[in-house]
């Protein structure tokens, strides 16, 4: 009797803590899904920019269509394919925007053009929210890559298929690259 | 202690705050119904109008805060910059939503953030603040005010304020019906004698009630915390420590809708700093401002 009870107790902890262990995990992972998809609102909201911005800079930049081009090619590039490469678009991007702006320097009619300012200011504002995006999803995946690694939990990730998430990897400079002042 | 016990701790003393909330209004109710008769119908009534009280000081509290500050809510595409900024910290923050953001006209270069929880905030700066700090100080500002909302500070705070006012309040009314209770009316001596225990007694209770919410709204560590959490939001230490000197070094501190049930709030105290008087370092809201900016630089 005793023991049936004594077994019973067991039991009953144990199915409580495998519960709790899954629950952090899928909470830690339900993170990183979100964390993804507030990158992913970030970078169609860039994508949607950049044809305004090509359109407005068009007329005045005559001699630079090299640039304008390189940011339509890796445009197309961004919205599909795996995280590796939509990364390494969205780096390609962020670089060709900066060579933009700085070509508009040389362009003073541009510069004071209204449409260009806003445009301009929208899409730093989106650079940086890329960057806070993925600095958030980063932390989660670090998060939850550890949670999934640790002993005992390691044990049940295997059990419930938890499988470690990949890093949105960035050149290590352009964190500070985005800070740059216009 | 990390973010998330942070969290847990100010849940635990926005708990005790309702809690000690009840116990001045019960109290309240018990004078008021004792000078009256019935005890029991004073606290019937005092706790009625106390869950009235809390129900629209809970809810409504940051509408309240944000309207005696004269705080206009921030529209594009004049502050597109402002609210970019902020809406990205929040992404940064993995705040469920971005706060609202809200501008005070004044040259004091202030900010400070309010709610209840993090889906119903908001962050509030001064144009003064806006036009001195350049982006990273003002980044740097913004992630220090998103870290309150995150660590839930602001429910904190909020009822704080709350409770500080209440009892301003009573301790008011308690001292009013001592001095002029017994005017125009014939009281013999035993009254008058009941009178002074009670005022003892309430005294007695209100003084460690006010010295904990003071304590609970006002922790030096809390504005650290918030400090080294902005921080690790912005990844630059530099931009806030550049902003308190700038802050440090401004000669016009003065918010001119600020109080004493509102100082709290902000990044910086909004009073003037040639009035150092007893009150105003027993109400002292925030840490040496040499000290914070020592921290940021350390880290």
């Amino acid at each position: 009797m005793v023991s049936t009870l004594v077994i019973g107790i067991i039991a009953a902890v144990v199915v409580i803590f495998v519960i709790y262990v899954y629950n952090s995990l899928i909470r830690l992972r339900v993170r990183v899904n979100n964390a993804w998809a507030q990158i992913d609102v970030q970078l169609k909201r860039r994508y949607d920019l950049i044809p305004n911005l090509v359109d407005t800079v068009k007329g005045y930049m005559k001699h630079e269509k090299g640039v304008l081009e390189e940011v339509t090619k890796a445009r197309t590039s961004l919205m599909s394919g795996s995280l590796e490469k939509r990364a390494k678009a969205s780096n390609q991007i962020t670089e060709a925007l900066k060579s933009i702006f700085a070509v508009a320097e040389n362009y003073p009619q541009l510069k004071a053009s209204e449409n260009f300012k806003m445009l301009q200011e929208e899409l730093s504002g989106t650079e940086s929210k890329i960057a806070y995006a993925r600095q958030f999803y980063n932390d989660s995946v670090m998060q939850y890559n550890e949670a999934i690694q640790v002993f005992p939990k390691n044990f049940f990730a295997k059990l419930f298929h938890f499988v470690q998430k990949d890093f949105f990897k960035t050149e290590e400079a352009e964190r500070k690259a985005v800070k740059v002042k216009f | 202690m990390g973010i998330y016990e942070e969290i847990a701790a100010n849940k635990r003393r926005s708990a005790v705050l309702i809690f000690f909330f009840f116990v001045l209004v019960i109290f309240l109710g018990f004078l008021i119904g004792f000078f009256y008769g019935s005890s029991y119908f004073g606290i019937g009534l005092a706790v009625f109008i106390g869950i009235i009280y809390f129900l629209f000081s809970y809810y409504g509290g940051s509408g309240a805060i944000l309207t005696m500050t004269r705080a206009k809510e921030a529209t594009k595409p004049q502050y597109t910059h402002l609210i970019n900024t902020v809406e990205g910290l929040a992404i940064a923050a993995g705040l469920p939503k971005p706060p609202k953001v809200y501008v005070i006209d004044d040259s004091a270069l202030n900010a400070f953030a309010t709610g209840r929880s993090p889906e119903h905030s908001s962050v509030t700066v001064t144009t003064g603040l806006l036009e001195k700090m350049n982006r990273l100080e003002l980044e740097g500002v913004l992630a220090h005010e998103l870290s309150h909302i995150k660590n839930y500070d602001i429910r904190v705070m909020m009822l704080a304020s709350v409770m500080v006012g209440l009892t301003v309040l009573l301790s008011d009314f308690l001292l009013r019906s001592f001095l002029w209770g017994g005017r125009g009316r014939d009281r013999d001596s035993n009254q008058l004698t009941v009178v002074f225990i009670i005022v003892g007694l309430a005294l007695a209770i209100l003084s460690p009630l006010i010295g904990e919410c003071i304590k609970l709204a006002i922790s030096r560590k809390r504005e650290f915390l918030a400090d080294s959490s902005g921080a690790l939001l912005t990844r630059y230490p530099k931009g806030l420590a550049d902003a308190l000197k700038k802050i440090k070094d401004d000669p016009d501190p003065l918010v001119d809708h600020a109080n004493r049930a509102t100082a709290h709030l902000f990044i910086s105290t909004p009073f003037r700093k040639e009035k150092k008087s007893f009150m105003r370092n027993l109400f002292s809201t925030h840490p040496p401002i040499e000290e914070r900016i020592a921290k940021l630089e350390k880290m």
